[in-house]
């Protein structure tokens, strides 16, 4: 308690709330371009965080964060376009209600529900990723070397459509961590001195989100423009709060816990949080119309399991979505040593963080309701300006970090494959958390064997590496089971999730 | 998110086995390939590490290696890659490659010269360029944008942040 209240001190200096501002509206404005995900956002405004000092820098990326989700659900509503598929029913249903004149309710619901959503996760994180740290810290590396084969394969194998092409990104992810001298012998460098300390997170990041998206982008650029909803402030009457604030509440409880498991996502609680609501709602037949249920719900489901992934990031260091992977990789450039220990030894800094993202959170409410229509203009902003403009941000933040032109090379070189993955349906999120995680699953693999002198059986000689281990195999069966149980989908079927996930939701 | 229409525009366009899934797969068989070599060029670390040096470097070569196998069969039994969605992108139309050609060009354009002339200048033709190849045709305002984009950013960088991006020939001048 004593830890959250300094927490609080340290983010509510004058100096640090104005930080925080700037992030919030930073964040937001970049996220409400479209085609950048909140990933992207945090990809593209990391360098800037890295002048300040560490604490100012968390609280402003605490900014930045919510600001970039905030800014993503914006567009998914007056564009009719997920910018994530954790945004998807957000599009749909606020789509709707959009067309049907409520843009302003829409937005109002998605805005206090994500910040009634985002304040009861950032309280559960309050009680829950202290509780888990203690146990972790435990935990041998067998265990914790469990732990991460878990994220791995989760993200990998249970997210996505295709297996094999999660594991293709797996695999060229883990084979440019390997990239470096961290053995004492140089791997994968080519003979070249500037590799030696391997590809920073920060090019691959950025490489992949902004350059691989602006190049795939370009490739196939809508010539007609998208109709955008003219949106006027948002408000909400007495009876669309009446219809809110339930699902609001009932979209957290999914959203937590899911974003907290290593598998788990936005993209279930949000299609869960969805259909219950349609099942509880008095006025059914509004939903594919425009239910105001179908965006508070959902919405606040998105936001409480985006809260929910900073436990197993803190408490672990195990990033499960893109956006955590980058945050990771921000907690890192601020020089912290992410795992097990991070709670422990810089208590002070992880707990300003978890208060800046309560004041963030109100920040965002107070200075983005108002500027709803000033964020709607951003989204008319000429197609050439805006990827160009991600072009530019994008060479600018790498460059940034060293100052070499090689660093440049290397970003379009995997900013190229970047591109070739979304033409190829390759996911990217396994990718950039096997750059992460490799180099740590090798480290703490040595580790074990280490103090077991060799002998492989510590791998599976803790209780907890063993349940882990059990989860794994479970989650093969299952996918074997339903391999079994559908034989081959037709294979050239670009079958859109949506229609399919429609299926699901329809029949009740 | 497509409807049903794009979707049998987009199945007349291809024909039925994505050949140019085979390069990717071809490129992943290379890759695991030079993996592999490389651990076969790395020497063992003491002998009481468990883990040597080389290891994992088999297991995600070979991994690769067996991935690029696995695509290349599945995509002559007709295996077909979704493509990635979003919000401006529009797939129904066959892939501008003279775009992205057009714009890996401004970005060599921009790694080759960046140290000489330094980042106000190359950013500037980095944004005037990108915007060239993605459509817009109103040179004066693209180049203008540019400049301040760059020389704002240079300052922004220099003044605000701390952080001095090297000048290049404007060095003393900016």
């Amino acid at each position: 308690m004593d830890l959250l209240l300094d927490g609080f001190a340290a983010a509510l200096t004058p100096e640090n709330l104005l930080f925080a501002t700037i992030g919030v509206i930073l964040g937001t404005a970049v996220g409400v371009l479209p085609g950048i995900g909140p990933a992207m956002t945090l990809a593209l405004l990391l360098p800037v965080t890295y002048s300040v000092g560490a604490d100012s820098a968390i609280i402003m990326f605490a900014g930045i964060y919510y600001g970039g989700m905030y800014g993503g659900s914006t567009t998914s509503i007056l564009l009719n376009t997920p910018g994530e598929s954790s945004s998807v029913i957000t599009a749909i249903e606020g789509n709707k209600m959009a067309k049907a004149g409520r843009a302003s309710q829409a937005l109002a619901t998605a805005a206090i529900g994500s910040f009634v959503a985002g304040t009861i996760a950032t309280v559960a994180l309050w009680i829950v990723a202290p509780t888990v740290a203690d146990l972790v810290v435990t935990l041998g590396a067998p265990s914790y070397f469990a732990l991460m084969v878990l994220a791995l394969f989760a993200v990998t194998a249970v997210l996505g459509s295709s297996k094999m092409r999660g594991f293709i990104a797996l695999f060229l992810g883990l084979a440019i961590g390997l990239v470096g001298t961290s053995t004492g012998q140089a791997r994968l460098t080519f003979g070249e001195p500037l590799l030696a300390d391997g590809i920073d997170i920060v090019v691959v990041a950025v490489a992949l989100f902004a350059i691989g998206e602006a190049l795939w982008v370009a490739a196939h650029l809508r010539r007609k423009p998208l109709e955008i909803i003219p949106v006027g402030q948002p408000w909400m009457n007495k009876d669309d709060w009446r219809r809110s604030w339930k699902p609001w509440l009932r979209g957290t409880a999914y959203g937590f816990p899911f974003g907290a498991l290593p598998a788990g996502g936005a993209e279930i609680p949000t299609f869960l949080s969805y259909a219950t609501e349609k099942k509880l709602s008095k006025h059914p037949e509004e939903f594919g119309k425009g239910a105001i249920e179908g965006v508070a719900g959902p919405e606040a489901a998105n936001n409480a399991s985006a809260a929910g992934t900073l436990v197993p990031l803190l408490a672990l260091g195990l990033p499960t979505t893109a956006t955590a992977a980058i945050m990771l990789v921000a907690l890192q450039g601020y020089g912290f040593q992410t795992g097990p220990t991070l709670m422990d030894q810089h208590a002070d800094l992880v707990w300003a963080l978890l208060a800046s993202l309560v004041i963030a959170n109100t920040l965002l409410l107070i200075i983005n309701l108002p500027m709803a229509p000033i964020w709607a203009k951003l989204l008319r902003i000429p197609r050439p300006y805006l990827y160009a403009g991600i072009l530019f941000f994008a060479s600018l933040g790498a460059y940034s970090v060293n100052f070499q032109a090689f660093d440049l090379a290397l970003l379009l070189a995997i900013g190229v494959l970047g591109f070739a993955m979304r033409r190829f349906g390759i996911p990217v999120l396994p990718l950039i958390i096997g750059v992460i995680l490799g180099p740590k699953l090798e480290e703490q693999l040595t580790t074990a064997l280490k103090i077991s002198q060799g002998d492989v059986s510590t791998l599976w000689s803790e209780p907890v590496a063993v349940v882990v281990y059990g989860v794994i195999a479970l989650l093969l069966v299952a996918m074997a089971v339903n391999g079994l149980r559908a034989p081959k989908e037709p294979p050239a079927e670009p079958d859109t999730e949506l229609d399919t996930d429609e299926k699901e939701l329809s029949p009740r | 998110m497509t409807t049903t229409e794009p979707n049998t525009e987009r199945r007349d366009l291809h024909p039925a086995v994505d050949k140019a899934q085979y390069g990717l797969a071809a490129f992943l068989v290379i890759a695991g390939g030079y993996v592999l070599y490389d651990a076969s060029t790395l020497t063992k670390g003491f002998d009481d590490q468990p883990v040597h040096p080389y290891t994992i470097p088999y297991v995600v070569g070979a991994a690769l290696l067996a991935l690029g196998i696995l695509l290349a069969i599945a995509t002559a039994r007709g295996d077909r890659p979704e493509a990635e969605e979003g919000e401006d992108i529009d797939l129904t139309h066959g892939t501008d490659l003279r775009t992205v050609g057009l714009l890996a060009g401004v970005l060599i354009i921009n790694i080759a010269l960046i140290d000489w002339l330094g980042w106000a200048i190359t950013g500037a033709l980095l944004f005037a360029g990108s915007a060239f190849a993605l459509g817009s045709r109103t040179w004066v305002r693209d180049i203008a944008v540019g400049a301040a984009l760059s020389v704002g950013t240079w300052y922004g960088f220099y003044v605000g942040l701390g952080i001095p991006i090297p000048a290049g020939i404007l060095d003393g001048v900016l």
